[in-house]
């Protein structure tokens, strides 16, 4: 028999045609929308005159533009207000399961998806939105997709797509204290670079990514983009039956046990090819921080930014014309830089366990007085642990503020800027110029590091606080 | 949604050397605020073109008036980043039909595609010969033709192919979508679904 990988199982298993010279007639099952990236595509399909082929496939929240403040309140901004209610329209006239605002489920797409039960192994997965990747901890097939896509997926459940080749990396042996799993993607991109990923699809193998929880290897797969690649995946297995047990969405009773025993199928068989590989060994990680404008221009926190030694052309002019948005030289140590805000959330590092280890960080301390410190959970659920935990007392008297759900400042669409000119470390996905609010400079880091920041005003070790 | 078709495409370039443009510069998050697909091109690269008060900076290259043309030349990894197509709307809005790079994200280049720009791929050598050329002389002319599957380079006669699958070659030169031929297969799909549950 043919050895398969991960990905190709899944894929083959929902190929409903192959168009010679062409893409795959491409099921997806299931397909999660938000108030950005979905209004033009319902638009468009009403203008042709389709219905969503398959609702109960489709699953919808408001998390890009909402505000994090108020939520019970009406949107003041009027385009966001706009949108999130274009999204109930076309959610109520379509038939979609929708989780509002204030409602028991809201948070960030990618948050509520796994906390519902609603991703689950050996599924496809898209949403226009590129951390899509993130359900790709459970083993599925998970990517981003653009708004004529999510057109597609309305009106057949489908998307003509190429498959990519493959791609497995692979993390052996034990991280160290203070390091996390956030550290382990950003080395694995500092490595590979923000494109090497670019027509590969991942699998994250090996003991350290096995030892991990689900929310850490989310936090994993959560940044495969940033690598090019459009999605990672990891094999299934108890750490991840056990999440799911008991979710909402997910199988109960026989169903249940038929489904673990397909899912426990879902692995790399031994000896299966893949087109590229990597392996890292898990001690010679340790906590990463960003300096640049991309995702792969990240070092130790104790490294020193890279010299232009090597480099030449349109590269040369890139890379300096980054470090010149940051207000950084090349070959100075990163340790030490002052820093105005930090910033704990997003689909990548807004989940409780997140929340916890810089509740448990912070616990006693205060923040530096140069910091402002948000911390948005990822949603309501995250919320309402944080508070039954006690961690939201702990984060007040550190000197956080705790925010309502949302993707809020990984990507400023709503009023949570960064001024032009600040410094703010992280636990987002991007680093881009802006992301953050016009002039905004990102640091990403791991929730630890970030904690360790709040604390000391400055790029700081965690190790060392 | 229906564009124009691409057939050959003569045209002088906008050249834009810096490397891993990502979407965040070619369409910010806070210009994703609309619900129609509309105007976007008025915020292309909107950073980089204008400075806080909205007045053009006159180093960006949007705002020079030297160079124009419907073919944007760009950096190695061009829309890497966010998924959101409005990126690609912005570039199709502003009046490009044609992104050449020697190197582009994925999600861009499908998003480019599905709604008729066409992104060419080229060598980083004729990348530079390109940058180089138009320097040189801003009327340089580049001629992209999809059924051949070339692009030239006017003023030197350097030629390229480049790669695009039949399908969406084929979608393309007649300005068709994917919804056009999913939608045929329907009953197919209806027929796959039961197996999915």
């Amino acid at each position: 028999m043919e050895q398969k990988t991960l990905f190709d199982k899944v894929w083959d298993a929902h190929v409903v045609k192959s168009v010679p010279g062409g893409p795959d007639v491409f099921f997806i099952d299931k397909h999660f929308i938000h108030e950005v990236t979905s209004p033009v595509a319902f638009l468009n399909l009403e203008t042709r005159g389709n219905k969503v082929l398959f609702p109960e496939r489709t699953v919808a929240t408001p998390d890009h533009n909402v505000p994090t403040i108020d939520q019970d309140k009406t949107i003041k901004d009027k385009l966001s207000r706009m949108q999130v209610e274009k999204l109930r329209q076309n959610c109520k006239n379509h038939d979609i399961e929708l989780h509002d605002l204030g409602s028991d489920h809201h948070g960030i797409v990618h948050v509520i998806g796994p906390e519902l039960g609603i991703t689950q192994p050996g599924m496809t997965i898209v949403c226009g939105d590129s951390h899509t990747s993130t359900h790709g901890a459970f083993g599925a097939i998970a990517f981003g997709i653009g708004t004529s896509e999510v057109e597609m997926v309305f009106a057949s459940q489908c998307i003509m797509q190429s498959k990519p080749k493959r791609m497995r990396i692979t993390v052996n042996g034990e991280l160290g204290e203070g390091v996390t799993s956030k550290d382990i993607i950003l080395y694995i991109i500092s490595k590979i670079s923000a494109s090497g990923g670019t027509g590969y699809f991942l699998e994250y193998a090996g003991s350290a990514i096995q030892s991990l929880s689900m929310e850490a290897r989310m936090t994993i797969c959560n940044m495969s983009i940033e690598m090019g690649a459009r999605g990672g995946l990891i094999a299934p297995d108890q750490t991840t039956f056990d999440y799911l047990e008991g979710k909402d969405h997910a199988p109960k009773g026989e169903d249940w046990d038929k489904a673990v025993a397909y899912w426990k199928t879902l692995k790399t068989d031994d000896g299966a090819e893949f087109d590229l590989e990597y392996t890292y060994d898990a001690a010679d990680i340790e906590p990463m921080i960003t300096y640049g404008t991309n995702p792969g221009m990240g070092i130790k926190v104790k490294g020193n930014i890279p010299t232009t030694d090597g480099m030449e052309g349109s590269n040369k002019k890139t890379y300096l014309k980054s470090l010149d948005y940051m207000g950084f030289q090349p070959g100075e140590p990163i340790q030490g830089k002052k820093i105005d805000y930090v910033f704990v959330g997003s689909c990548t590092n807004g989940r409780i366990e997140d929340i916890r280890s810089v509740a448990n960080f912070v616990k006693g301390k205060k923040k530096a007085d140069n910091i402002t410190a948000w911390i948005v959970p990822g949603s309501r659920e995250v919320e309402r642990l944080a508070i039954k935990e006690g961690l939201v007392e702990i984060l007040e008297e550190a000197g956080f503020k705790l925010r309502q759900p949302g993707c809020s400042a990984c990507l400023a669409m709503n009023d949570d800027k960064i001024p032009a000119g600040k410094y703010a470390v992280s636990t987002s996905n991007r680093n881009f110029e802006g992301r953050q609010g016009p002039g905004a400079r990102t640091l990403l880091a791991s929730p630890l590091t970030v904690a360790a920041v709040a604390i000391t005003g400055e790029v700081t070790d965690p190790r060392e606080v | 949604m229906a564009y124009d078709k691409f057939n050959v495409l003569k045209s002088t370039v906008v050249p834009l050397s810096t490397e891993n443009v990502d979407t965040d510069q070619i369409i910010p998050a806070r210009f994703l605020k609309a619900t129609t697909r509309e105007g976007f091109g008025d915020n292309l690269f909107r950073d980089w073109r204008y400075d806080n008060e909205g007045n053009p900076k006159a180093d960006f290259v949007l705002n020079d008036p030297t160079y124009s043309g419907k073919v944007l030349v760009a950096g190695k990894n061009f829309g890497s980043g966010s998924s959101r197509e409005h990126a690609a709307w912005a570039i199709y809005d502003y009046g490009f039909r044609c992104v050449v790079s020697s190197f582009f994200a994925d999600i861009f280049k499908n998003n480019a595609l599905n709604i008729g720009i066409l992104p060419v791929t080229i060598s980083p050598e004729f990348l530079d010969e390109i940058f180089a050329e138009v320097e040189k002389d801003p009327k340089t002319e580049v001629e992209v033709d999809i059924e051949k599957q070339t692009i030239t380079l006017l003023s030197t006669g350097t030629s390229e192919s480049f790669d695009i699958n039949s399908y969406k070659k084929d979608n393309m030169q007649n300005g068709f979508d994917d919804i056009d031929y999913l939608l045929s297969m329907k009953e197919e799909i209806l027929a796959f679904e039961p197996s999915r549950r």
